[in-house]
């Protein structure tokens, strides 16, 4: 039974941060979720959804984020992404 | 008259009329559409976005046939920030609660997003703000009827000085419309200086604010051998660069008629005159020209085009379109050179406070194995198609030399596994550009092929001089004594060896600095297409004896300046109609 709310924290460790790459595939992973999700940074709220306001934070690598879904599926939205941010979005690391 | 210094990124000079390519002039009524049915208004923007990708996937088309698949992609993330649902939110919050017009609304909600990119203070996101542009200009077309200024359209051959070029204008150029290209900003890895010299348009960028000194219709050069625009020359510059323009057009008629004859002295010393080229497409204009093959295909802009890494196929089919091309001329294949100074959207570029000695070109192969494979398997796949030869840029040690041949090895092994033929015979080299590997060659020689010495990396590390850096830029010359006596070294050990050694950097593009080479042993040159026909007339003017004692007394002199001043004079002896040309 998912949860109607649902919260993480991340941070960015992929060494070029938030460019077109990662943020298309956040869009793609929220974007199969019914339930909302917002990325905050420093205060600034995005749609996660949507890949101009996630390349708008400008998140470079060490930035800490909020993750918040909201929805029947939140809970699986959450961990989906989180597990994105994890793997640095499989872009390689030093 | 008003000379202006900027960055040389295309080589050639162009002399017309300035177009002042300037986006900001488009008006638009800044109204909110009161009388108008919000919901009409909302209906016609959302037909505008339609016809917005409509055109994205054209021009993505257009480049795609212009200069390879690859840099098509460029549209693709356009495309995806279009498409973006957000957007579309915000807009028709603007025009149904707001009763704003859609141009208004478009106006307003793109500017935000190319202010927060610009205000973010990453160079990727301040190189989207101008993907931004091309949406809105895109957008507001589609709903006023009316074209804003493209550079598709322009009908007089004309100069474009410009703040900037996005990658969807730079996508339409003419070369046939546009003669030349200034830009305010910009660098040599942009993508107005890669398709500029795609196209083989003389282009400066990175001038300056320089809009505001140009009227409509002003007279302008640009000189993209200097990094030079000068607006309205008086009349002794506009002689001079009209007469070398002349001369350069009268030899280029005659050196057509040299297509088909080989590059040798006129003594029977045959020379080998490659190619140097960048995208797939250009496998045709090397032959147009007469070249014996390519000397070096630099295979980085795979990465430029697009975000994410190029497929194998997508390695595959760039590599398989020149060796198909060339119908068996030899195509050397340069591994991955990439560094934090030319880095496209990949994301293997770092911030490095000093680049030109950080993690770059095979150590970036090197340290990323995965993307280092994928490129291999894609050339040893092609290579069963022509003869490609491969050669790794940047080595310093012997140990790096080592790991990517046992690479390749592996690779190769692979590819047998998987059931492909894989040639055995592929000529494995490497290239010279950092002393070190000159000073150890007598060891490397025994592990490679074929040496090729890169002479722009190879002049900037030895004499310890950034080029793009103004305040040293005049140190940087490749024919300080320092550089010849290193490619002299490498042309000994290698030629005591039976190893074959080419030069493949601007120098050799010179015609008295090709002959210089010729005569300190040099039998393989590769250079620019558009300098090929140039330096076969002048190989075919001299001697080798010529060359030598040319070579013999160069190498004697003290300094740079000397050198240059010996050679300039040389070739004015030499081949006298060449030295306009230098």
């Amino acid at each position: 039974m998912s949860q109607f709310l649902s919260t993480a924290t991340v941070v960015v460790r992929n060494p070029q941060g938030l460019h077109m790459r990662p943020a298309n595939l956040l869009v793609t992973a929220a974007g199969k979720f019914t339930s909302n999700v917002t990325i905050v940074r420093e205060g600034q709220a995005v749609d996660c959804k949507s890949i101009l306001g996630i390349l708008t934070l400008g998140a470079v690598q060490g930035s800490q984020l909020d993750l918040r879904a909201e929805g029947p599926d939140a809970d699986s939205a959450i961990e989906t992404i989180v597990d994105l941010f994890q793997r640095g979005f499989d872009e390689p690391t030093e | 008259m008003l000379e202006l210094q900027g960055i040389a990124v295309s080589p050639g000079v162009a002399i017309g009329q300035a177009l002042v390519f300037d986006r900001e002039g488009y008006q638009i009524s800044r109204s909110r559409a009161a009388t108008v049915d919000a919901n009409q208004e909302w209906l016609r923007l959302k037909s505008a976005i339609d016809s917005a990708a409509a055109k994205l996937e054209a021009s993505a088309q257009i480049t795609a046939d212009k200069l390879g698949a690859r840099l098509g992609g460029i549209f693709s993330a356009q495309l995806q920030m279009l498409l973006d649902r957000r957007l579309h939110d915000e807009l028709e919050q603007l025009i149904q609660k707001q009763s704003y017009s859609a141009e208004f609304a478009v106006s307003e909600v793109l500017n935000g997003y190319a202010a927060a990119f610009r205000r973010a203070g990453s160079s990727f996101l301040a190189e989207r703000a101008a993907d931004i542009r091309d949406i809105e200009r895109l957008l507001l077309e589609g709903l006023t009827g009316v074209p804003t200024q493209t550079l598709r359209e322009i009908t007089n051959p004309a100069i474009i000085a410009s703040h900037d070029l996005t990658p969807g204008e730079t996508a339409v150029l003419d070369p046939r419309k546009i003669l030349g290209l200034c830009t305010e900003t910009g660098g040599p890895g942009g993508h107005t200086a890669i398709v500029a010299r795609g196209l083989e348009i003389p282009a400066v960028v990175g001038i300056g604010p320089f809009l505001h000194l140009l009227r409509a219709d002003d007279s302008i050069i640009v000189d993209g051998h200097l990094g030079r625009v000068i607006i309205n020359p008086d009349d002794d510059t506009r002689e001079r660069y009209l007469a070398r323009r002349e001369h350069r057009q009268s030899i280029a008629r005659e050196l057509t008629e040299l297509r088909d004859l080989p590059a040798c002295t006129s003594d029977g010393i045959r020379v080998e005159l490659m190619a140097n080229i960048e995208f797939p497409t250009e496998g045709q204009s090397c032959l147009d020209r007469g070249a014996d093959g390519v000397g070096l295909y630099r295979t980085e802009f795979l990465y430029l085009g697009s975000e994410a890494d190029p497929s194998e196929e997508d390695h595959f089919q760039a590599y398989v379109q020149v060796v198909r091309d060339m119908g068996g001329k030899p195509v050397v294949m340069r591994t991955l050179d990439l560094g934090a100074d030319k880095m496209g959207m990949t994301p293997y570029a770092h911030q490095e406070n000093n680049p030109f000695l950080g993690l770059r070109s095979i150590r970036l192969s090197l340290r990323n194995p995965a993307l280092f494979r994928t490129q291999i398997r894609a050339m040893l796949r092609a290579a069963s198609e022509g003869d490609i030869r491969i050669m790794f840029p940047m080595i310093t040690t012997l140990d790096e030399l080592r790991t990517a041949r046992f690479l390749l090895r592996s690779v190769a092994e692979d590819l047998r596994e998987e059931g492909h033929v894989v040639r055995n015979d592929i000529p494995i080299g490497m290239m010279v550009e950092v002393p070190a590997a000159v000073v150890m060659l007598d060891r490397f020689i025994a592990e490679v092929d074929f040496v090729s010495i890169g002479t722009n990396d190879l002049t900037q590390y030895a004499l310890a001089v950034d080029r793009g850096n103004e305040a040293v830029a005049d140190l940087y010359q490749a024919c300080d004594p320092a550089v010849l006596r290193l490619i002299q070294k490498t042309w000994e050990i290698a030629t005591q060896h039976q190893v074959s050694t080419s030069v493949c950097g601007e120098m050799s593009n010179h015609p008295a600095l090709a002959l210089l080479l010729v005569g300190m042993g040099i039998r393989v040159l590769s250079v620019a297409p558009s300098a090929i026909p140039v330096l076969k007339k002048a190989i075919r003017s001299v001697t080798i004896g010529q060359c030598q004692a040319m070579a013999w007394r160069a190498m004697r002199l003290d300094t740079a300046k000397e050198v240059d001043a010996f050679l300039q004079n040389q070739l004015a002896g030499l081949v006298p109609e060449m030295v306009l040309q230098a």
